[in-house]
């Protein structure tokens, strides 16, 4: 299970972290104890107490790990999923690749804008990847180092693809 | 040829950077082995029985001359001063040192080579074939749409960590010579009714301990889809492909446990959340990757060439060689040169330092500074005037590249084998050269066209499952022994070979390939080619032949 670090990495800065990650459901009364406490609530919790969490507003969101499908967030046809103010998706091992995909997904084909974050195994030689696909946030492993992992955004000027940072793949821009 | 503009040279610089800050990072212990895995992967590098493989990328099997000398600079100063071409349209150096790594791709570098995604769970070198441009019979030039696939492949950030490797072939000759049906995708060029060109889009092929033909999903893919389709496919694969049992991650068992429809179901639904979108290829893109490979300056050239006419009348070893390895090109007055890296004696595949650079000379010379590696393991010189043919014969005579065998059965793809490589089950190379061996050069013309594929273990590295005749290394108490099949073909009829029954030792190999081939000599019929003959007579006869009344004693034996 994802632990909560205490600092990420946002928009390429360091910054330190408010969430606290859920690794299961809790209770009415833990829920009221962490009233003023940004959360990260497991799919199948938030999926059950939606309505309860988003009266939290701006300090509930939600994780997903590395099988769980974006399309499961869409409940009702009604629900705007950029009422979420945070997505993390979990890597249980950074060789998992398809939080890649969710993170692609959430923001390409369900409109995803706000804060999408990589949490777990998340290593300095995946960064560059990570931000290609449309993590604006970056929760480390806890060993690693925060100036390291920034160099990492400079790992490649271009790319070659279509990707959520830079939607025209290159052969529209040489 | 494809040349790298400023984009493509600073991708590469990065690339080199990137990965010496990685080696470093690994060999100071700041990245555990684990971490640094799918890194040096990524980067073509094996650790190997003896020492670290290094896999370099010839991309669609294209090579210049200039190219050619910096593999042979690197052969000479990197390793023990050779290389080795693989079905897969790549050359690997069996002896680097991790150190020098970072090195030796910064010297690809400075001439538009790499190393990039050669292994790993990624995306492959993007294979063809090898007559692409040059062959009478083809459809379109499907260069320009590998590179176009090369690109896209390169660093895609989404396709990384894939559950498995992935591997693409593209098609645009009417003789299938890139193995296409047991690649990932496999990307046939046809044109409609229109006249439009398009893709028809195989996947789920592949070899390794499933063999499998790919599938069809799609008859007519427009061109300005290939990349959304592509991307498309590479997304359910990623998401729904097995990660919980690396034997069962490859496209093909999720297409087979999905369902050829619904997966089909599942590619279009995705892929129309893409397509019209940034990725439709441009026809100005398209224009831009098929001026790399305009035709070159041809002379304009009778049809038959005089010259070449005497030379083979007055020179029959000559006329022997020009039969089996000259091939019919488009153009008149030139032809298409195969030379055979698989003079006995030596590895299938192997070429020296001193043969690269003398093979680069005589690109130079004779066919426009370029070359193409064969998935069959060879080199094709594509556009020799016929004039010359003569001339450059002689030439490779002086470094031992005469070899006249092409498409016979001395002709074998083998993999490395327990000779190299940690996973094998079984040596390859004595094996092929045991066999080599054991038939005269006049029996192999009578013998024909006949393909002999040898992998040393279940990974099929050597395309065991679709040759003629198919040896597969297997282990059994500690004792290599090896699995015949009869009837696999890689072209367009590609087929999977049976196993013919229990396995043999070494020693028994070559009799057991003669007897093989006296089956076939005493049954065919007319000019049938030995997989002909097979279809035609299917397996008894041969079990009857290797294992005759034999049969019940040698049940007892490892199959
Ligand atoms: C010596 C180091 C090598 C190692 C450790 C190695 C490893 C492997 C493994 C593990 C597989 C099975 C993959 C799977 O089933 O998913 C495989 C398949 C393959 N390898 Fe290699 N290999 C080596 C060398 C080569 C060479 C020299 C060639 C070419 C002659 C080659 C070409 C291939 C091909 C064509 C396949 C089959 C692809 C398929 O399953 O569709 N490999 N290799
Ligand atoms: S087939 Fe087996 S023995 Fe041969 S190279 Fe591949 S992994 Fe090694």
């Amino acid at each position: 299970m994802p632990a909560s670090s205490e600092w990420i990495i946002k928009d390429q800065t360091v910054v330190s972290n408010s969430w606290r990650i859920l690794e299961a459901e809790v209770g009415v009364d833990e829920l009221a104890d962490m009233e003023q406490q940004a959360i990260l609530a497991p799919l199948d919790f938030w999926l059950a107490e939606r309505s309860t969490l988003q009266a939290r507003k701006g300090l509930t969101g939600v994780w997903l790990d590395s099988n769980e499908k974006p399309g499961s967030l869409i409940v009702d046809s009604t629900f705007d999923i950029n009422e979420i103010p945070l997505i993390a998706v979990n890597f249980p091992v950074f060789s998992d690749g398809r939080g890649y995909s969710t993170a692609r997904a959430l923001r390409q084909n369900l409109g995803y804008e706000g804060d999408l974050m990589a949490i777990g195994d998340v290593l300095r030689d995946q960064v560059f990847y990570l931000k290609r696909c449309g993590f604006n946030i970056l929760m480390p492993r806890a060993d690693q180092d925060a100036e390291i992992m920034l160099t990492a955004f400079a790992d490649f000027k271009t790319g070659y693809q279509a990707s959520i940072d830079q939607p025209e793949p290159l052969f529209r821009r040489r | 040829m494809y040349r790298y503009d400023q984009y493509d040279h600073q991708m590469l610089a990065d690339r080199v950077a990137q990965f010496r800050d990685q080696t470093q990072r690994y060999l100071a212990g700041q990245l555990s082995d684990a971490e640094f895995l799918p890194l040096r992967l990524q980067n073509g590098l094996y650790i190997q029985r003896l020492a670290p493989m290094l896999r370099i990328a010839i991309p669609y099997g294209m090579l210049s001359s200039r190219q050619m000398r910096k593999l042979a600079y690197i052969a000479d100063h990197y390793d023990k001063g050779y290389g080795h071409l693989t079905t897969r349209q790549n050359i690997q150096f069996n002896w680097p040192h991790l150190e020098e790594v970072p090195d030796i791709l910064e010297h690809l570098a400075e001439v538009e080579m790499h190393a990039i995604q050669t292994s790993g769970n990624c995306i492959r070198n993007t294979t063809t074939d090898q007559f692409a441009g040059v062959s009478a019979d083809e459809i379109t030039d499907a260069r320009p749409y590998c590179e176009i696939i090369r690109q896209w492949s390169t660093f895609h950030p989404e396709f990384a960590f894939l559950p498995r490797k992935f591997k693409i072939a593209v098609c645009g000759t009417r003789h299938d010579q890139a193995a296409t049906q047991v690649h990932d995708i496999g990307l046939y060029m046809v044109r409609n009714a229109a006249g439009e060109l398009g893709f028809r889009v195989l996947v789920g092929g592949g070899l390794g301990r499933t063999p499998v033909i790919g599938s069809e999903i799609r008859s007519f893919l427009p061109e300005q889809h290939l990349l959304s389709y592509l991307d498309a496919i590479l997304r359910v694969y990623n998401q729904e492909g097995r990660r919980d049992n690396k034997y069962k991650a490859r496209i093909k068992i999720l297409v087979r446990e999905t369902g050829v429809e619904q997966f089909r179901d599942k590619v279009e639904a995705e892929w129309l959340t893409v397509k019209d979108g940034p990725m439709t290829l441009t026809q100005d893109e398209v224009e831009r990757c098929r001026g790399f490979f305009h035709d070159p300056d041809y002379k304009d050239l009778p049809g038959s060439s005089e010259l070449l006419k005497r030379a083979l009348g007055g020179d029959v070893m000559f006329a022997a060689w020009h039969d089996q390895n000259v091939s019919a090109h488009k153009r008149p007055g030139y032809a298409i040169v195969t030379i055979c890296a698989k003079k006995t004696g030596y590895a299938p595949g192997d070429l020296d330092a001193a043969q690269m650079q003398f093979i680069a000379d005589l690109a130079d010379q004779y066919s426009f500074g370029e070359m193409r590696i064969t998935h069959t393991q060879n080199v094709v010189l594509a556009d020799v005037e016929q004039d010359k043919l003569y001339d450059l014969w002689q030439a490779l005579k002086t470094h031992d590249l005469q070899a006249d065998n092409l498409g016979l059965l001395s002709d074998m793809i083998c993999c490395p084998g327990g000779d190299f490589c940690a996973l094998a089950n079984a040596k390859s190379i004595p094996i092929a050269e045991s066999i080599q061996r054991r038939f005269s050069h006049a029996e192999l013309r009578e013998i024909g066209k006949l393909s002999l594929n040898i992998s040393g273990c279940m990974n099929a590295c050597g395309h065991h499952h679709v040759g003629n005749i198919g040896i597969l290394g297997v282990d059994k108490k500690g004792e290599e022994f090896y699995q015949v099949s009869l009837g696999g073909s890689a072209s367009n009829d590609t087929a999977l070979g049976k196993i013919v029954g229990p396995a043999f030792s070494q020693d028994e190999i070559p009799d057991v390939i003669e007897k093989i081939v006296s089956v076939y000599k005493q049954q065919r019929s007319g000019g049938e080619e030995f997989v002909e003959t097979f279809n035609r007579i299917g397996l008894d006869p041969f079990k009857a032949a290797l294992y005759g009344d034999k049969s019940n004693s040698r049940a007892s034996r490892p199959a």
